[in-house]
């Protein structure tokens, strides 16, 4: 009894010790799944970490999640791709400032076959209303990530109030909402030979597509801006502002706006590094 | 890891980020299993051993509380240590520490109303023996978990099941970091999610033969015991 | 074997004591004194009651009605007495295990354990089964452990139930051979048996009992060669009671 008592106090105090010593040169980043899955902080975050002895720990959830975090004052760090929500971050004082970082895009993903007759479209629009017209089926991430946000915007752009249909139940069961991160969206469009939207970084490194190819790129309304900010050390005190405006300074520095750009998947660059473009 | 090796490729060369994720998710569980086993034992053979009001709907929410959700868990131990939280000076959440909390909770009530049911067993035929040694309160009931200790073993490696196997509570209260608090299983579910389904089918099977492992150590360590104490 | 300087639970008095178990009077108006010197043995039919009153003077059972005193005093801790079970329970260690236990919590000094269970042990003739798991002993040997167990509490008074009710000859002979060696050595041993030669074999004096009640109550020699009531001279002519 009392050695095994001794073994607990033994192991948690190693665990917490561990924990609260590893959190001295460390920062949380709450960021998104789909930045997670293309892989670009595997190929970041050890080059930071060489250069500045950072501990950088990336959690992964959906944007809607991401920000939350940061408003809890669970990460450091916030890195997500919703430029309207990231601005009300920092309206709502939970964030010091915005930082631009970054850009990639969004591809409409669809089966070989193609039931809404749009593959090779530079026109996302004109995809989408035919996808509703035609009734193919679509998979929504539906989990108010990012590129959830951007999907329901571009139904608002073709006229579409996606959402509202979809509470109202006036939409067919073609458009499906699963709720959950990008890869699973793929997953299911693969197995379902339907159309979702995704970023290409996240497509690149799929590996089940199944059927599925790109129907539509290139349009303008699927560019996707990332930010980056500091969660605000005002609302809370545990924030470790130096070490987290470090890794903002990096993301924007020369340094880092080449390694953003050097990231490759497949031969193909991922992300556009756009931190001094005025107004992105 | 390499998404392109395959999983029994990463095994045999050892690779060092699959080591770590096996020897983490080991420490998780193992730790969790070891804090509710303090926790549930002795709770267990308390209410195995004691008449109280609401006795019997106290067994039933116990054993009830073996089904526990891992994920409202998962919710649940998330909002106690946020830093927003009532815990969240502890500072936790996202640490392996995190998860061995959301572990030894879904895991308590296993072996806790294992073991209840196995002590009150062995009380039926202990009772008069241990009465007419006068034995009291405390030392019946170290009596009883030692007599009853394959058992209460395999009540362990019970906990030690559902704790290796979960998702869950661990993915929502450890963040999956990379290198810092990603497990087999949520390594799993990630490679899932990123559409590399035969590295995580592989993974489930490394994590499988992980947790046989364990079972047959376990095993081979009753076998030992029996041989000298029977 | 040393006694230690306690007061003593002997004479064991039940003053018109009864037990209702569910309804039925499982004994009635029992008047008994136990004192020291040879074994008194318990007779009578099954279901006479002859469990139930080793386990009032255990200390086992609070009777319904009656007073039990041990040595003039009520409600004594059970420090000085030992019983034997009719069905002993081994518990799932080694015999010798099994030994400390017992010695552990009579309260026994650790220092003195290696030594005692020594002793116990090769007293019941067990000195070579000490490291087998308890639970692997046949039932012999089982009721021989108990009886080492009971006896590991260095009591000054002994009840056995029934100790070699599921015995064969063999078995039974080193039982008696057990009891009277603790009988020699001024421990007062109270035994209930359902076997008249075993009674006739061991008995200083004999409490007959049926239905509850006791009968007869007197030394051996009186009871076997002129027993005063009808019920014990039919039961010891091998006659079934009602």
């Amino acid at each position: 009894m009392l050695i095994r008592r001794s073994l607990i106090a033994f192991a948690a105090t190693a665990m917490l010790t561990t924990a609260a010593h590893a959190q001295d040169k460390s920062i949380v980043v709450a960021s998104t799944t789909s930045t997670q899955d293309s892989g670009l902080f595997n190929h970041l975050v050890p080059l930071f970490e060489a250069k500045t002895g950072i501990d950088v720990r990336v959690v992964a959830q959906g944007t809607g999640q991401a920000l939350d975090t940061g408003r809890r004052g669970d990460a450091d760090v916030v890195f997500v791709h919703a430029k309207a929500a990231e601005q009300k971050f920092v309206a709502e004082g939970f964030g010091v400032k915005r930082y631009p970082v970054m850009y990639n895009d969004f591809v409409l993903i669809g089966p070989k076959s193609d039931p809404a007759g749009i593959n090779g479209s530079r026109n996302i629009v004109a995809a989408l209303k035919a996808i509703k017209s035609k009734a193919a089926p679509f998979i929504s991430r539906g989990d108010r990530s990012g590129t959830h946000i951007a999907e329901v915007n571009l139904w608002k752009v073709a006229g579409i109030d996606i959402e509202k249909e979809l509470s109202a139940k006036t939409l067919g069961p073609w458009y499906k909402s699963i709720g959950q991160g990008m890869g699973a969206a793929l997953n299911t469009a693969s197995a379902s030979n339907a159309y979702v939207l995704s970023d290409r970084g996240t497509w690149l490194s799929f590996k089940n597509r199944g059927d599925l190819i790109i129907a539509v790129e290139g349009d303008k309304q699927l560019f996707n801006q990332y930010g980056v900010m500091l969660v605000n050390p005002a609302k809370h005190p545990n924030v470790k502002k130096a070490l987290g405006q470090v890794f903002i300074d990096w993301l924007v520095s020369p340094d880092g706006q080449k390694a953003i750009a050097d990231y490759k998947t497949g031969g193909e660059q991922l992300f556009f590094p756009n931190a001094n473009v005025p107004g992105a | 890891m390499d998404g392109n090796a395959s999983a029994l490729q990463l095994v045999f060369s050892a690779d060092p980020a699959l080591m770590q994720i096996v020897a983490l998710s080991l420490a998780v569980s193992l730790t969790a299993v070891l804090c509710a086993a303090i926790i549930g034992l002795p709770l267990g053979a308390w209410i195995a051993l004691t008449r109280f009001p609401g006795r019997e709907a106290g067994i039933v929410v116990l054993n009830a509380l073996m089904g526990l959700p891992p994920v409202v868990v998962g919710l649940l131990v998330y909002l106690l240590l946020s830093r927003s939280g009532p815990l969240g000076s502890w500072g936790l959440l996202f640490t392996p520490g995190a998860m061995v909390i959301a572990q030894t909770i879904l895991v308590a009530p296993v072996i806790a109303a294992l073991a209840r049911q196995t002590i009150e067993d062995l009380w039926v035929e202990y009772r008069d023996e241990l009465a007419a040694m006068a034995i009291g309160p405390a030392r019946r009931v170290a009596t009883l978990l030692w007599d009853a200790r394959f058992s209460l073993l395999t009540a362990l490696l019970a906990g030690f099941g559902r704790a290796a196997a979960e998702v869950g509570a661990i993915i929502i209260v450890g963040g999956n970091i990379d290198g810092f608090t990603r497990t087999m299983t949520t390594a799993i579910a990630l490679e899932t999610s990123k559409g590399d389904l035969p590295l995580a089918m592989g993974l489930g099977l490394v994590l499988i033969a992980v947790i046989i492992v364990v079972n047959a150590l376990a095993w081979a360590a009753r076998r030992a015991g029996e041989r000298f104490v029977g | 074997m040393t006694m230690r300087a306690l007061a003593s639970d002997l004479p064991i008095v039940l003053q018109d004591v009864s037990h209702q178990v569910r309804g039925v009077a499982v004994l009635a108006g029992v008047s008994l004194t136990i004192a020291p010197g040879a074994p008194t043995v318990v007779i009578g039919p099954n279901g006479a009651g002859k469990t139930t009153l080793l386990r009032v003077m255990m200390g086992l059972i609070g009777p319904s009605a009656g007073v039990v005193t041990w040595g003039g005093r009520t409600a004594v801790s059970a420090t000085r007495r030992a019983i034997v079970l009719q069905r002993p329970t081994m518990l799932r260690r080694s015999a010798a295990a099994n030994i400390r236990y017992a010695l552990g919590s009579a309260g026994i000094a650790r220092a003195q354990w290696p030594a005692r269970t020594e002793y116990l042990l090769a007293l019941v003739g067990l000195a070579d089964l000490s490291e087998r798991p308890a639970r692997r002993l046949s039932g012999g040997e089982q009721q021989r452990l108990a009886l080492a167990r009971a006896l590991a509490r260095d009591p000054e008074v002994m009840l056995l139930d029934e100790p070699t009710a599921s015995l064969d000859p063999a078995a039974t002979r080193a039982i008696e051979d057990v009891v009277r060696t603790v009988a020699a050595s001024r421990i007062k041993v109270v035994m209930a048996t359902h076997d008249l030669g075993e009674a006739r074999r061991l008995a200083g004096d004999v409490v007959f009992m049926h239905h509850g009640r006791v009968i007869e109550n007197a030394p051996a020699a009186t009871f076997f060669d002129h027993p005063s009531t009808s019920e014990a001279r039919r039961f010891l002519a091998g006659e079934q009671l009602d």
